[in-house]
């Protein structure tokens, strides 16, 4: 039986259609074979490569940063760990309403306000872009454990284990060691930084900048295989690279020496520096500057407040006046006046001055302080007394010549002093050149003078200098012409103890002076010290060991006089010269000379110790002796 | 047209005689085996594929997907066997109670429905969910073809369209608030596909073409322009992602990245057990519509390229049963199968290779789902009756 025609299917016109979707068809599958024999044939490596990419997660793991010793091994400065809450920015969700959702749970997980996280983003990304923000330290066991049970409620939140900077002693050599910080966009593009990434920390300041690179370590490396969540896939670590944790650092700081000035330096409460350098070597035994800080303070993250107290604080205490300072340095820059008119033959060490009270030139009159007049003076007894109308008269004696410049410049003024902690000025040597130009450039209202020189010879005008600078030109006394390299770091170790690496700069330079020079000037500063006359005698007349010391009153503008001390001990073969400045701290010997009679005791705490005993037990049996 | 198989011809005695084979063993005379052969292979295949890369899927179950889509396989070839032995002509007498239930049980989802990643699709049964929209496709195509042999000598050319375009869009616009894109586009080709084989002029197809263009330009263009978007914003983005697939990476792109890499990675002859993208979560949705993916990379482009001919030989078989049909009702049954068939496997294929935009739309018989292999298996199943009818009216038809 035939289907009614209606029913068949309509001859050709179907078949054209079902002839054009048979064409479309093909050309369809055409089209995915081709699309899949591009991808899995033609770039199939590409995608493996991808894939193979895909599945491994790389995690750095931070080493820990090298200690930080005295010399005799204590630790200034280690490390302690914190577990930081951090957020990486990059993971968070891209929708607005969904990003700020999840920073707000976050913020009062984390007991911080909205606008208080967004701006720790914010000035985290000013540091150091594309790394992960911190967004609190040493976060608690409960918050943890509920992040990492609602991972996927906080994207690109981790808890990290971090190291951070620990300072038993708190204030202890803070201006030594320095602080570390984050590395900033331009510190990265420093070749000393190559391989560095945001986040990281490196030394700022101190010992932590100059040493970092043995301080740093390596970071160690973990790669595991993760799923697309990022979650680590069981039995999935595939490699395992321990880090290397950083060297530790001995300085060459005596923990007695150091504490001792400190001490001093916080006793009087005035703002000043001392130091303490061995003479042979340059190893600095004690650096300090008052007021002082905590480095703890500096450790990320800051807010602006802690920002604001410690940089815009007046009394700057983060400035180390010890190693930067400006000041004029009083009469303790007399040796070196001293040394050039002896070498240039300006005088012998017979030479008689006459002091009158006065010296006058032209309508300007220079005078001793208070008023006195000393009557005819050779040069160890200006010394001892200090007298500055016997300096003036050098001064003017030397100011048609660069002599008096040449020598202080020899010795180290107004230059870089080559320690090892960065130093952001070198101080200001007032020389005829030097103020000519500035007169030629309309900067000042005269050229150079002799009363210049005159007062330079006493350490005043227009001299900027400071304790290190004049430590290093005492030593060049003391060590009879070798201008050290003053250094903090003593050597590297390892975590064991062993030595990697030992640190003795050769000295800078070597300078000719005399011998009979020399020695004449040492008597001055000994009788200065401990004479009958000495300035610094009622401090240092009854020290068990010979010292000799200069004080100096430096007149400052605008403030109270400057006290300054620097001393070569023990004499005649002096080890170690300290240099203490006190600002408005009066007479040289009224604050500076106490606090170095401190340092002092400190160092010779063992011998002064042993000959007390000694004294001691001459008391009760003299009789043995005799034998 | 010598497109008909025919059988050696021999006086037989009595008509209806027939050469009893297997297949009329089992009352399955005249089934296009290769059809069945290809369906079933696409089935055992995936249930290969699920068992092999869901193992770590569902702890404590390796063999989750593998079991139920096995099973789910099994109900289906029963499903067809059974459609098999009918006669599919039913369907058009029964043409209004299918849509009244087509259009009801996509509506029912709205109010019993359970929603899942923001949409409400099937019914929460006890032992599978039941998503209606997927049997909605055959649903549609046995109604819609029925109401074109029926209206066809009803009203000018041009009302026809119109009604016929109505009858489809209907159910379309139901799915489409689900929400599910995927599907409604699914319909919505499915009535183009019917109203083509029934008839409908070129210039009517070429006006509909036009407008959807403009659909398009207006859906992705000018109302979220004006602010008053069509789509929801993923949606949107899932559209066009595939268009700048580097650009929201971590988002929409991601997907198909992902997709896309895995698929490249497998070269020529696969991973295996070394694929880490599918294996590893790297691919979202891989037992379902990222399926191809897993098989692009565990097996390369040997695998993907024999998939791929398996469902090239399954349209052709489809589109030759539209030749076959013995009335009109059939080719327009037959039509609306294969072309919805075709553009299911293209789609997700394509999204799969990142030249088409995500839509959600199964890759039929391959991607995991109950209502998905059982709604096509049953398609197939009509496919194999119309091919028997066929046979059977042309045995008649020789016989004489």
């Amino acid at each position: 039986m035939y289907l009614r025609n209606d029913d068949r299917p309509q001859g050709s016109r179907l078949s054209l259609r079902v002839a054009v979707l048979g064409g479309v068809a093909v050309a369809l599958f055409g089209v995915l074979f081709f699309r899949l024999w591009n991808l899995q044939v033609l770039d199939g490596g590409k995608y493996l490569a991808e894939a193979k990419n895909n599945r491994t997660r790389e995690f750095k793991v931070i080493a820990p940063r090298g200690d930080i010793l005295d010399r005799e091994g204590n630790i200034i400065v280690d490390n302690r760990t914190s577990l930081a809450l951090q957020l990486n920015t990059s993971k968070l969700p891209e929708d607005q309403v969904e990003e700020r959702e999840e920073l707000e749970r976050l913020g009062e997980l984390a007991h911080m306000s909205l606008p208080k996280v967004r701006k720790a983003i914010k000035e985290g990304e000013e540091v150091a872009a594309g790394a992960p923000v911190t967004l609190r330290q040493d976060v608690g066991f409960y918050l943890i454990a509920y992040i990492e049970e609602h991972q996927r409620e906080f994207p690109g939140v981790a808890v990290q284990r971090v190291f951070v900077r620990h300072y038993p002693d708190g204030t202890f050599a803070a201006h030594v060691v320095g602080s570390v910080g984050e590395i900033n966009e331009e510190e990265l593009e420093e070749p000393e930084y190559k391989g560095l990434e945001p986040g990281d920390e490196i030394g700022k300041g101190g010992v932590e900048y100059t040493y970092d690179k043995f301080l740093r370590g390596q970071p160690g490396l973990e790669k595991i295989q993760v799923n697309a969540l990022g979650q680590p896939t069981p039995g999935g670590q595939l490699v395992s690279k321990s880090p290397t944790p950083g060297e530790n650092v001995k300085l060459t700081i005596d923990p007695e020496v150091q504490a001792a000035g400190e001490s001093a330096l916080a006793s009087q409460g005035l703002p000043g520096g001392f130091i303490t350098m061995d003479v042979h070597n340059g190893q600095i035994l004690g650096l300090g500057s008052f007021p002082t800080f905590e480095p703890a303070d500096l450790t990320p993250p800051m807010s602006q407040a802690e920002v604001n107290a410690l940089y815009r604080n007046e009394l700057a205490p983060l400035a180390n006046r010890t190693t930067e300072g400006l000041y004029p340095t009083g009469s303790t820059f007399k040796i070196i006046t001293a040394l050039a008119a002896l070498e240039n033959h300006v005088i012998t060490p017979s030479t008689v001055i006459n002091d009158p009270g006065e010296l006058c030139v032209g309508s300007d009159c220079f005078q001793n302080a208070e008023g006195a007049a000393y009557g005819p003076l050779s040069l160890v007894p200006a010394l001892e007394v200090s007298d500055d109308v016997f300096f003036y008269t050098l001064g003017l004696d030397m100011w048609k010549t660069n002599d008096l410049q040449d020598w202080a410049h020899k010795l180290g003024i107004g230059r870089a002093s080559g320690i090892d902690i960065p130093v952001n000025t070198d101080g200001l040597l007032p020389t005829r050149k030097w103020r000519d130009d500035l007169f030629a450039e309309g900067e000042t209202e005269r050229p150079w003078s002799s009363g210049d020189n005159i007062q330079l010879a006493t350490g005043q005008g227009d001299l900027q200098s400071n304790p290190l600078q004049m430590a290093i030109a005492y030593a060049a006394l003391g060590n009879d012409g070798t201008i050290v390299t003053p250094h903090l770091a003593m050597e590297v170790e390892d975590a064991a103890g062993r030595v990697l690496k030992e640190f003795d700069p050769k000295p800078q330079r070597k300078i000719k002076m005399n011998a009979g020079t020399r020695s004449v000037i040492m008597e001055g500063l000994h009788q200065a010290a401990q004479g009958p006359g000495g300035t610094s005698e009622p401090i240092f007349g009854s020290f068990p060991i010979p010292v000799a010391g200069k004080t100096g009153t430096a007149e400052r503008p605008g403030h109270a006089d400057q006290s300054w001390y620097c001393i070569l001990a023990p004499y005649p073969d002096p080890k170690i010269v300290t240099c203490v400045t006190i600002e408005e701290g009066g007479f040289g010997a009224q604050a500076a000379a106490p606090a170095a009679h401190t340092i002092l005791e400190a160092y010779f705490h063992d011998r002064i110790a042993a000959e007390s005993r000694a004294e001691g037990e001459g008391e009760e049996g003299g009789e043995a002796e005799i034998e | 047209m010598t497109m008909y198989a025919t059988r050696t011809r021999q006086a037989r005695p009595e008509p209806f005689a027939v050469h009893v084979g297997i297949g009329e063993r089992l009352g399955l005379a005249h089934m296009d085996w290769p059809l069945t052969i290809t369906a079933v292979a696409l089935v055992v295949f995936s249930c290969f594929t699920l068992g092999q890369a869901t193992q770590s899927d569902v702890p404590g179950s390796p063999n989750y997907y593998l079991d139920r889509q096995a099973i789910y396989g099994v109900l289906g070839v029963i499903g067809m066997l059974l459609l098999t032995r009918i006669d599919y002509s039913r369907f058009r007498e029964l043409r209004v109670g299918i849509y009244t239930f087509l259009c009801a049980s996509v509506s029912l989802v709205f109010v019993f429905g359970f929603a899942a990643r923001g949409s409400r699709r099937s019914f929460e049964l006890p032992f599978f969910s039941f998503q209606p929209s997927e049997l909605g496709k055959l649903l549609l195509v046995l109604a819609l073809a029925g109401f074109v042999i029926d209206g066809a000598r009803r009203g000018s050319p041009v009302q026809r369209t119109v009604r016929y375009l109505c009858l489809g869009l209907a159910p379309a616009a139901l799915v489409f608030l689900q929400p599910d894109l995927g599907t409604s586009m699914v319909f919505v080709v499915a009535t183009l596909a019917v109203m083509y084989f029934g008839g409908v002029p070129w210039t009517h197809f070429a006006v509909i073409g036009g407008a959807l263009v403009a659909l398009v330009a207006l859906v992705l263009v000018a109302a979220p322009a004006v602010g008053h978007p069509v789509l929801h914003g993923y949606q949107e983005e899932r559209l066009t992602s595939f268009l700048h697939p580097h650009e929201n990476e971590a988002g929409a792109g991601y997907q198909q990245n992902q997709s896309v890499t895995a698929v490249g990675s497998g070269q020529t002859t696969g991973r295996g057990d070394k694929a880490t993208q599918t294996r590893l979560d790297f691919v979202p949705e891989r037992h379902t519509d990222f399926i191809f993916a897993v098989i692009g990379e565990r097996y390369g482009f040997m695998g993907a390229a024999f998939v791929l001919s398996l469902y090239a030989l399954l349209f052709w078989r489809a589109l030759r049963i539209t030749t076959l049909s013995k009335n009109s009702y059939g080719t327009l049954v037959a039509g609306g199968i294969a072309v919805s068939l075709l553009f299911q496997a293209f789609v997700n294929v394509g999204m799969n290779l990142g030249i088409m935009p995500i839509t959600g739309i199964p890759l039929p018989l391959m991607s995991y789902g109950g209502s998905s292999v059982l709604a096509t298996f049953l398609a197939v199943g009509v496919l194999q009756s119309i091919n028997v009818q066929a046979h059977l009216s042309q045995r008649g038809r020789f016989a004489w």
